[in-house]
C-alpha cells in the first residue's frame, strides 16, 4: 500500500526538487517514525503524571495543614515564572550531578536516570504546576452547598474529595486542562535540548544529512499540528461524554 | 438547559458596581513574603548542598559564592538580552496580532478565514520549531534592489518568537473584542454609526482593558522562552551559565549556577504574574 505513495514522493523529488526522503528512504523513514514514536510516547507520560500531580498538588493546596498549603503555593509559583528550558537543564545537569552513578555492563559509570527520564520528571512537574491552579479554581467553582450535603451524610473529608468534589471539578476544569494538556505536548520539543530522540530530533537527524530543511521543516509543522488536533478532538470528546445534562452547560 | 449565574434574584435591582480593589504598589510585589522566601531559601539551599557535598575536596579552591559573583556580571548581561529581545519580539508580535485578530473579525469572508488559519496554525505549533523554522529559512541577508540588508540570527530569533506571539495576540484581541455584548454593537449601529466608528470607539475601548491581563500572561511566556534562542546558537543567559560551567569545570557548582539563572526568570516573571492577577480581578465582569 505504501508503494504508491513512495513512488509519487520520489517522483516529486526528482522532478521539482521537494526531497521529502522520510516517505521513501528506509533509514529516514525509520529515523522519523521512530521519533514521532518517542514524541507521544513523552507527550502520554508527562499527561499522565502531571495529571497525578495536578490532584496531588490540589488536594494538598485542601489541606488544613499550612505548611502543605505554602509549600504547594510555593511549588506552583516555582514551576510557573520559570523557563521550561532551564528548569530541564536544571534537572539534568545539576541534579543528576548529585545522583549517584550505576555501573553498566561494560564499566563505564551510567547516571540512574536517563535524559528521557528526566525530560519527563522536568515536563511533569511544569506541566503539573499548571494543573494544580486548574483544578484547584475547578474545585472552588464546586459549590459549598453539595460539599455541606456531603458532610451531613457523614462523608469523611477523602471521601468527599474523591466522590463528590473531583468528579464534578474534572467536568468544569476539562477545557482549561485541554489547553495546558496541547502546551504540554509542544513543550516536549525542548527534549531536544539534551538530546532525547524526540520528533524534532530525528527531523534534525534526517535534515543535516538528507539536506532538506525545508521540507522536513513543512513536515514537522503539519505533523506537530496534526498532533495537537488529535488531542483537541480527543478532549473535545471525552468533554461531551462526561457531560451531565442540564448540569453544566 | 443554561446553567443560571449563581445569585439570580428575579427582581428588578439594580446591579451595583463592584468596588475597585485598588492596586498594589509595585514595592509590594518585592516585598511579598514568597517572592523573597523562593530567591533567598532557593539560593542558600542549593549552594549548601553542593558545598556539604563538595566538602571532601583535597586541594583548596575558591569559594562557591566567590565564583558565582565572579560569574554574576556577565550571566546577568546575558539575562538582560533575553528581556530585550523579549520585548522586541513582544512589540512586533504585538502589532501583527492586533492586525490578524482584526482580521478574523472581518465582514470579508476570506479575510476572516485565512486570518483564522494562520491564527491556528502557529498557535498550535511548538514554539522551538517556529524558531528553528524561521532560523533556517529566512536568508542571512535580504537582497531589496541594489540595497542589501544583513539579517543577523538575533533578528532572525526575534522573528521567530513574535510568530507564536502574533497568533496568539490575534486570539486575545478575537476574544477580548467577543467578550462585549453583541447589544452593543446594535444598539451603535442604531445610532447610526459606521461599522469602524462602532469597532474604535465602542468596542475596542471596552474591551482593551479586558485584553491587558492576557497579553501581559503572554509576556511572561515569551520572557520565559526566549531562552528556546540558546538551542538556536545565540548567545544568551543560557548560553553563558553553561560556558561558565564548561570553563570552570567543577561538578559542585552546577546546582547553584542553574539555581541562580531559574531565580532570576523567577524575579522577574513573578512580578508580573501578581500585577497580572490583580488586574484580572479588577477587570473580571460580575453577575
Amino acid at each position: 500500500m505504501m508503494e504508491p505513495i513512495a513512488r509519487w514522493f520520489k517522483w516529486l523529488s526528482s522532478t521539482h526538487g521537494l526531497n521529502y526522503s522520510v516517505f521513501f528512504d528506509n533509514y529516514d523513514q525509520t529515523l522519523f517514525l521512530k521519533g514521532l514514536q518517542t514524541t507521544i510516547f513523552l507527550s502520554l507520560a508527562c499527561i499522565f503524571l502531571s495529571i497525578m500531580v495536578g490532584l496531588i498538588g490540589a488536594w494538598l493546596q485542601g489541606s488544613r495543614l499550612r505548611a502543605a498549603r505554602i509549600g504547594t503555593a510555593m511549588f506552583v509559583q516555582f514551576f510557573r515564572n520559570t523557563p521550561p528550558l532551564v528548569q530541564l537543564a536544571f534537572f539534568y545537569y545539576a541534579v543528576s550531578s548529585l545522583l549517584p552513578t550505576l555501573t553498566d555492563q561494560f564499566g563505564a559509570q551510567a547516571p540512574i536516570i536517563n535524559n528521557l527520564g528526566w525530560a519527563i520528571i522536568s515536563f511533569s512537574l511544569f506541566a503539573g504546576a499548571f494543573n494544580i491552579e486548574i483544578f484547584r479554581s475547578g474545585i472552588e467553582a464546586v459549590p459549598t452547598a453539595m460539599t455541606e450535603a456531603a458532610e451531613s451524610l457523614s462523608y469523611t473529608r477523602f471521601q468527599i474529595y474523591r466522590i463528590v468534589v473531583v468528579p464534578i471539578a474534572f467536568r468544569i476544569c476539562l477545557p482549561s486542562l485541554g489547553n495546558n494538556l496541547v502546551n504540554l505536548v509542544k513543550t516536549t520539543t525542548l527534549a531536544y535540548a539534551i538530546g532525547v530522540p524526540e520528533l524534532l530530533y530525528a527531523s534534525a537527524q534526517i535534515w543535516s544529512e538528507a539536506m532538506n530543511v525545508r521540507e522536513m521543516m513543512v513536515l514537522l509543522l503539519i505533523t506537530y499540528v496534526a498532533l495537537v488536533a488529535v488531542l483537541v478532538g480527543l478532549m473535545q470528546r471525552w468533554e461531551r461524554s462526561l457531560r451531565i445534562p442540564g448540569y453544566i452547560a | 438547559m443554561k446553567a443560571l449565574p449563581q445569585n439570580s434574584l428575579p427582581v428588578l435591582l439594580t446591579p451595583t458596581r463592584p468596588a475597585l480593589e485598588p492596586l498594589p504598589a509595585f514595592t509590594t510585589f518585592v516585598q511579598s513574603r514568597a517572592l523573597a522566601i523562593i530567591l533567598v531559601g532557593g539560593f542558600i539551599l542549593s549552594c549548601g548542598i553542593s558545598a556539604a557535598l563538595s566538602a571532601g575536596a583535597t586541594q583548596p579552591r575558591p569559594s562557591i559564592l566567590d565564583v558565582l559573583l565572579k560569574w554574576a556580571p556577565l550571566i546577568g548581561g546575558g539575562f538582560l538580552f533575553n528581556i530585550a529581545v523579549s520585548i522586541a519580539s513582544m512589540a512586533i508580535g504585538t502589532l501583527s496580532g492586533v492586525l490578524l485578530g482584526l482580521g478574523q473579525i472581518s465582514p470579508s469572508r476570506s479575510i476572516a478565514k485565512i486570518s483564522w488559519f494562520l491564527t491556528q496554525f502557529f498557535r498550535n505549533s511548538p514554539w522551538l520549531v517556529l524558531l528553528f523554522f524561521v532560523m533556517f529559512l529566512l536568508p542571512f541577508e535580504l537582497k531589496l534592489g541594489s540595497l542589501t540588508l544583513p539579517l543577523p540570527a538575533w533578528f532572525k530569533a526575534i522573528i521567530g518568537l513574535a510568530l507564536p506571539v502574533m497568533a496568539n495576540v490575534a486570539e486575545i484581541v478575537r476574544g477580548g473584542i467577543k467578550s462585549i455584548p453583541f447589544s452593543q454593537w446594535e444598539s451603535a449601529e442604531s445610532l447610526a454609526f459606521s461599522r469602524r466608528q462602532i469597532l474604535w470607539q465602542i468596542i475596542l475601548p471596552q474591551a482593551f482593558k479586558r485584553m491587558i491581563p492576557p497579553w501581559m500572561n503572554l509576556y511572561a511566556i515569551l520572557t520565559m522562552a526566549t531562552t528556546l534562542i540558546s538551542v538556536v546558537g545565540i548567545q544568551d543567559s543560557m548560553t553563558l551559565t553553561k560556558a561558565a560551567l564548561v570553563a570552570e569545570g567543577r561538578l559542585d557548582l552546577y546546582l547553584p549556577f542553574y539555581t541562580m539563572l531559574l531565580l532570576m526568570f523567577f524575579a522577574y516573571c513573578y512580578p508580573i504574574a501578581r500585577l497580572t492577577q490583580s488586574l484580572e480581578r479588577r477587570v473580571a465582569v460580575k453577575f
